[in-house]
């Protein structure tokens, strides 16, 4: 295997301009900001590289690197990265979040610039690690280290009550993951080594033989609620949504776009990475308890939504519905519905992180989060509006935009499922009505009525920089809306083999329908037009 | 060769790129020239489609399946055999409905330059029409039903849009406004999650959502020999089954049909393939519900009237709600394969029809009178479809957009020479004007009030000041309230005549336009009762016999109260005709209503027209919808229809006939009688439907989300999770005692430690010594 | 290897009472001065056993050892008395059970 440099250039490039912003002058403050964007695109810009020089036919891992890292005793730690179809759009909406992020914070951030955008740079090098890590440890380090620079962002930039939501965020979390380094070293040890392509191959070649690569069943199925458990906090899944709100309240506009855009789909991520290919049988066992999981906390994010007077605390709730559809769609084991849930997190990024940047605009202007403050703003703001519009329905999932393109397939999928079926797929659809219920609510109090605020009428205009990360947005949405080809083409050689993987799990895989073969076509000459 | 059908896309295309003209210079470019652009970008395509048309005709009325020039795919996952392109279909059915929404739509766009005059937003009323009419054209135009979703919900955002198009308007009127949009496409959200199911379950049951594939029209040709050549390689995975390749959905039910004893399997189920068309059509019959505004979720059509009159007319009459009659006429194959829910359809729609009918009369505001109707209309074709006769159906959609079209217009003309009257002496102040206020429930969705100030004061930091509304005197006028009008045949001539026109088509008075398509409809129920001895068809015809005489009442009073008579209030006294570019769409509509019924005139009268064809529809439509019943003209039955909307006109000119109609308390005279007095005060009440669902919808759904909002999430999950939290710090709190801080506490613990290890180091030794001794 | 002079017991006795004077030293001694260097009576202790058995084995490691702690002890004395007087610096006592910030 020859090493490719490209995806650790991608991954390393934001810790240089962490190194940049460190050695700056004071006296040359006002860069910092350029110098972060600056990264932040080239970073962007490295990123479409990778995806120019990515072979979409190939089902495994392109540009790896490996380095042997550490090793002690049974343990073998190695600095393995790579891309496939499953990392590679989501590398991408890394890489494209976080030049939003740091658009919007250009004139926001007032205090201790140099800290804040270090720590966004930490923070975009960590969440590509955890998109490109191969090895369960690096993996786990990564995965750690994202959560460092947001307990600060909120802690220090975040609203009144930011130190309680930050702590709650850390260790809400940390439980999580601390189950799953427990896992990681039993699984380093039993395997002899962290290499995830190696350990599969071990898994995967005991199915081929009908045994399981693990002791036992029970071991498996602690192995696999371990990951699932920081996997669930971290997306949130219900009930363990509880840290979201108040993270969500109290973070920075900045923060909470990285938060929602990128960093619940670490969680969702690793459902797809580890939870399914690793522990298959487990897998197929929990899949319809999980999707039950994600189908309440769809209806139950939507309907709590909408009671919901703060309008960050409405989009917050929002995401665990929409996140609700991404797991209903992994847990669906079915090729269509893990395409779908992989698009979806990129669509939930762009529209939710959309959601965020205009309710910061909103805030930065009236200084309320508070959904009666606001009213008539269309008749204020008419672009700022119409572009808010066009982010409102793709969240809303209206066809030709992107949400609709993930759902519709998430739900096709789910309906088709072998461990799901028909019902969880009515279930999860009347979280589609309910998102027009909670979203329209939002969007009626916010931009619909007349004026009734005199505040509202001297709003201070939209800012250069923040029509261009709405815009960016909006064509965003467009494109993944009305030309979802390519970004499938992409993913689907990946997703369709883990999709096939955990499906020979099942236990009884249902014949396929198609036994009916091309014979009677001969009949369609009968179908005349009868009259 | 350069094949016309390729030109399909660009009926797509143009809208939207006169919609971007206008979206980017609309406030440049001046009234006139937005107006022609927006005109113009629906014209040419109504140009295209007669096109379409004469191509049709000249190559076999073949369908034909084209793709875009650009977006040479949508969704697609290779592997989960899922495939589903961005592609037009060009065949008799499709073509027709364009030719409706680009002719009607051009004509309103017409009128509207002159209506929406002065307007603050006026290129952006022209922007959204036309966004409309691309996306009607996708719905109509697609192959498959996901790009028809596509365009399905891309209607339902613009009559969301223009419904709030008025957002702003004072008193509560732009909150009011902006309610009714809501409450239209959450409605309508309730209708397409049946539509989605019913989608999901055709992909799943035929493998596609195509209607027909590339290909197949040659296959049906009658004398191409099939040859097992289309037999390639079958892809398969586990779940996923594509049974037929090469074959659309309808092709594939109809022959599963034919053969019958079909198992569809869904997981570990063997369906019967019945059933499971049984299933697709009621989940598609809620679709069609919401959409064309059918019980149980008609609710949206009467508060959509908020929006400005012409998408009354274009949106709410003529095209959108008519998108669900058009979905069960493309899919007659499935409805017709399940019976079931041709009986669910027939009764669904019967009972709209009347009830809706019934609704209408007690109504005071002209253009809910004309929802009420539409809503009955749409009932009727429904019913139509639930009996199979679809081409039916499809003329009474045709002549439905002519006529009703036609009224709302007209009666947009009217609300216009009102309010300029309005204006004209608004110094005299006015005579007994009945305020907007008397329409009850207009806010049902309103689920606080805006102007609630006192409730939400200032949130930390930020100010919130009201804005003080400036100080009104003047009782509220209402241009659209019935009671303020009267007289206006005289002041509006062109008006009155082609309203009187539309009333005449819409009552189903011979020989206009609405007779032909109602007898048609109430001969194929009657057929369909007597023929196959279905009771819902009994049930539906006496059901629909009904809605024909309601309709025929509320219409001649609307013509009494509206333009006959004196003027009742001084806005009505000196009402002006409305200009020209206004009018001339009505005369041709008034045109189409008088002569539309041509299109499909019963074959009994073959003889009589002499080289003019009967049946030009039907036989028009057959080359697309499958099944096409033989509905024969009934001379008795057409007389009884006749004789019942005359009887109806005669007793509505008799209740209503008088110089000023209203009591004294300025209340309809059927509130005078006893007898009559129950049954309008229930139609004006619209028979509680929107209390209804706020008692068993609305309220309990804030109810539920309050509750689960506060006491369930921030209650028990949150204080849940803090509590195991709480217990960690609880543990913390009692070990925190044993940190004394002496120095000497720290040495006794530190020598205990020390001792005890010694001893269990030492213990096996120490047993050894013992034993040893 | 046995040795001629005074037997093995006598040594460990004696370390045992020095260790024990020096436990208690630190346990009931209240000054830092006193407590330090009851623990180097400890330290002593213990040097004295090692030495005791390393002759009584023949076996230098012990006496290897004894340096050792004698290094470590020079050491903490160095740094120990530092902080004391670090400590009296401001406290103006080096009681130690004034020295209680560390309470729960």
């Amino acid at each position: 295997m020859k090493n490719d440099l490209l995806v650790t250039s991608v991954l390393f490039m934001p810790l240089v301009g962490m190194i940049a912003l460190m050695l700056w002058p004071n006296a040359r403050a006002a860069q910092f900001k350029w110098i972060a964007l600056g990264t932040s695109i080239i970073t962007f810009g490295l990123s479409l590289v990778l995806l120019a020089t990515f072979d979409t036919r190939v089902a495994g891992l392109q540009h790896e690197h490996l380095y042997q890292w550490l090793a002690f005793g049974n343990f073998k730690i190695s600095y393995y990265v790579a891309v496939d179809g499953l990392s590679i759009w989501l590398i991408l909406l890394t890489t494209v979040i976080m030049p939003l992020a740091i658009l919007f914070s250009l004139e926001s951030i007032k205090t201790r610039v140099r800290l804040y955008y270090i720590f966004l740079m930490v923070i975009e090098f960590a969440m590509l690690g955890v998109f490109v890590a191969q090895d369960l440890f690096l993996f786990y380090i990564f995965w750690e280290i994202s959560l460092v620079p947001m307990y600060f962002l909120i802690g220090i930039w975040g609203a009144e009550n930011r130190v309680f939501a930050a702590v709650k965020f850390f260790i809400y979390t940390m439980v999580g993951s601390l189950l799953m380094l427990l896992a990681i070293l039993w699984l380093g040890n039993h395997f002899g080594t962290f290499n995830v392509r190696d350990i599969l191959a071990q898994v995967q070649a005991a199915a081929a033989t009908t045994t399981s690569a693990y002791p036992s069943g029970t071991v498996e199925a602690a192995l696999f609620l371990a990951f699932f458990l920081a996997f669930a906090i971290k997306v949130p899944i219900w009930p363990f949504h509880s840290w979201l709100p108040d993270a969500h309240v109290q973070a920075p506009t900045a923060g909470s776009v990285i938060l929602a855009g990128v960093m619940l789909k670490l969680g969702t991520y690793g459902l797809i990475r580890f939870c399914i290919p690793l522990f298959p049988h487990a897998a197929v066992t929990f899949a319809p308890w999980i999707a039950i999981l994600a189908v309440i906390g769809i209806l139950y994010g939507a309907w709590v939504s909408y009671a919901q007077t703060d309008v960050k605390k409405l989009v917050a709730y929002s995401s665990i519905s929409h996140l609700g559809f991404v797991v209903l769609g992994i847990f669906s084991l079915t090729s269509a519905g893990i395409n779908g849930a992989v698009l979806q997190m990129v669509n939930h990024g762009i529209s939710t992180g959309g959601l965020f940047l205009l309710v910061g605009m909103l805030y930065e202007r009236r200084h309320t989060k508070a959904m009666d403050a606001f009213g008539g703003i269309w008749k204020v703001m008419p672009l700022f509006s119409a572009l808010s519009l066009v982010i409102f329905l793709s969240s809303v999932g209206l066809p030709g935009l992107n949400g609709f393109v993930g759902e519709f397939t998430i739900l096709l999928g789910t309906f088709g499922s072998p461990v799901l079926g028909g019902i969880f797929a009515a279930f999860a659809t009347v979280g589609v009505i309910l998102a027009a219920v909670y979203l329209l609510q939002l969007w009626n109090h916010i931009f619909m009525g007349n004026v009734k605020w005199q505040e509202n009428l001297h709003l201070p205009p939209i800012r250069w920089n923040e029509y261009a990360a709405l815009t960016v947005v909006v064509i965003l949405a467009l494109i993944i809306g009305l030309y979802p080809k390519p970004f499938f083409g992409a993913m689907d050689a990946t997703n369709g083999s883990i999709s096939a993987q955990a499906q020979r799990y099942i236990a009884e895989p249902p014949p396929p329908i198609a036994a009916v073969p091309a014979v009677p076509v001969a009949v369609v000459q009968e179908q005349e037009v009868t009259r | 060769m350069f094949n016309f059908a390729t030109l399909v896309p660009w009926m797509v295309f143009l809208p939207l790129i006169g919609m971007g003209i206008n979206l980017v210079y609309g406030k440049r470019l001046g009234e006139r020239n937005v107006g022609l652009i927006a005109s113009a970008a629906v014209g040419i395509p109504f140009l295209i489609a007669v096109g379409l048309g004469m191509w049709l005709a000249q190559n076999n009325f073949a369908a034909a399946l084209i793709n875009p020039p650009i977006l040479d795919g949508w969704i697609s996952i290779p592997s989960a055999a899922l495939e589903i392109p961005w592609q037009f279909r060009v065949d008799t059915l499709s073509v027709t409905m364009m030719l409706v929404i680009t002719g009607v739509g051009f004509l309103i766009h017409v009128y509207s330059i002159g209506y929406m005059h002065g307007d603050a937003r006026y290129p952006r009323f022209f922007v959204y029409l036309n966004l409309f009419v691309a996306f009607m054209l996708i719905l109509v135009s697609a192959n498959n039903f996901l790009m028809m979703f596509v365009g399905w919900e891309g209607v339902g955002l613009c009559s969301f849009l223009l419904i709030g198009f008025w957002f702003d308007r004072k008193k509560g009127e732009g909150w009011r406004n902006s309610n009714a949009a809501r409450k239209a496409f959450i409605v309508n959200r309730v209708g397409d999650f049946g539509f989605m199911l019913a989608i999901f379950l055709t992909f799943w049951t035929f493998g596609t959502l195509d209607y027909s594939k590339p290909g197949e029209a040659a296959l049906r040709a009658p004398d191409t020999t099939i040859t097992d050549s289309v037999s390639g390689q079958i892809t398969t995975s586990a779940v996923v089954v594509k049974p037929i390749p090469g074959v659309g959905v309808f092709g594939m039910a109809q022959q599963w049909l034919n053969e019958g004893g079909h198992k569809v399997r869904f997981g570990s189920w063997d369906v019967s393939f019945t059933v499971v068309l049984t299933l697709i059509t009621l989940f598609m019959l809620l679709g069609v519900t919401g959409k064309s505004a059918q019980l149980p979720l008609m609710t949206w059509l009467p508060d959509a009237m908020a929006g400005p009159t012409p998408v009354s007319a274009l949106i709410h009459a003529a095209t959108m709600v008519t998108a669900g009659i058009y979905l069960i006429t493309r899919s007659n194959v499935f409805f017709h394969g399940s019976p079931f829910t041709s009986g669910v359809v027939t009764l669904v729609g019967a009972l709209t029809a009347a009830y809706a009918g019934f609704i209408a009369i007690g109504q005071w505001d002209i253009k809910k009178v004309l929802a009420y109707s539409t809503v009955s209309q749409l009932g009727f074709m429904v019913a139509a479809a639930g009996v199979g006769a679809y081409t039916v159906a499809f003329f009474h959609l045709v002549t439905h957009a002519f006529f009703k079209g036609l009224l709302f217009l007209s009666a947009g003309s009217v609300i216009h020479g009102v309010e300029h009257g309005n204006h004209a002496v608004s110094a005299h102040g006015d005579v007994g004007a009945h305020g907007s206020t008397h329409s009850t429930h207009d806010d049902h969705f309103t689920l606080d009030e805006s102007t609630d100030v006192a409730a939400h004061g200032s949130t930390h930091g930020a100010t919130n000041t009201p804005i003080a509304e400036e100080a009104d005197h003047e009782a509220p006028f209402d241009a659209q309230d019935m009671r303020n009008m009267g007289g206006l045949r005289t002041k509006m001539p062109t008006t009155f005549w082609v309203y009187l026109i539309g009333t005449l088509a819409l009552a189903g008075i011979f020989p206009f336009a609405g007779f032909w398509s109602k007898d048609d409809i109430l001969a194929a129920t009657f057929q369909a009762a007597l023929g196959d001895g279905q009771i819902v068809a009994y049930l539906a015809f006496g059901l629909l016999l009904l809605a024909a005489f309601f309709t025929a009442f509320y219409m001649w009073r609307q013509i009494r109260l509206v333009f006959l008579g004196k003027p009742r209030t001084v806005a009505a006294d000196h009402a002006v005709e409305s200009a020209p570019v206004m009018l001339w769409p009505l005369i041709i509509l008034a045109a189409l209503a008088a002569v539309g019924g041509a299109l499909n005139l019963p074959t009994a009268f073959e003889s009589v027209l002499g080289g003019f064809k009967p049946e030009i529809l039907s036989n028009w439509l057959a080359h697309s919808v499958t099944f096409v019943p033989e509905v024969s003209f009934n001379i008795v039955l057409a007389i009884t229809a006749l004789g019942v909307a005359v009887g109806a006109i005669l007793i509505a000119n008799y209740v209503y006939g008088r110089a000023n109609p209203l009591t004294k308390k300025g209340d309809d005279p059927l509130m005078a009688r006893t007898e009559t007095r129950r049954i309008f005060e229930l139609s004006n009440a619209k028979l509680f439907h929107d209390e209804i669902y706020d008692v068993t919808v609305v309220q309990p759904f804030i109810r539920a989300s309050d509750t689960l909002a506060g006491p369930i999430d921030r209650g028990i999950i949150d204080r849940g999770f803090l509590g195991i939290g709480g217990l960690v710090r609880g543990i913390a709190y009692r070990l925190r005692g044993l940190q004394t801080g002496y120095v000497r506490t720290y040495t006794v613990t530190m020598l205990v430690g020390v001792l005890i290890v010694l001893f269990v180091i030492l213990y096996p030794l120490l047993r050894q010594l013992a034993g040893g001794q | 290897m046995p040795t001629p002079g005074i037997p093995i017991e006598y040594f460990v006795v004696l370390s045992a009472v020095l260790f024990v004077m020096g436990v208690l030293g630190v346990l009931v001694r209240r000054n830092a001065i006193m407590i330090f260097m009851s623990v180097e009576l400890m330290l002593n202790a213990a040097n004295l056993a090692l030495v005791a058995f390393s002759r009584q084995w023949g076996d230098v490691g012990g006496q290897l050892f004894v340096f050792f702690v004698m290094t470590v002890a020079a050491a903490e004395v160095a740094v120990g008395l530092a902080l004391i007087v670090a400590i009296f610096k401001a406290k103006k006592s080096i009681d130690i059970d004034e020295l209680i910030s560390m309470q729960g």
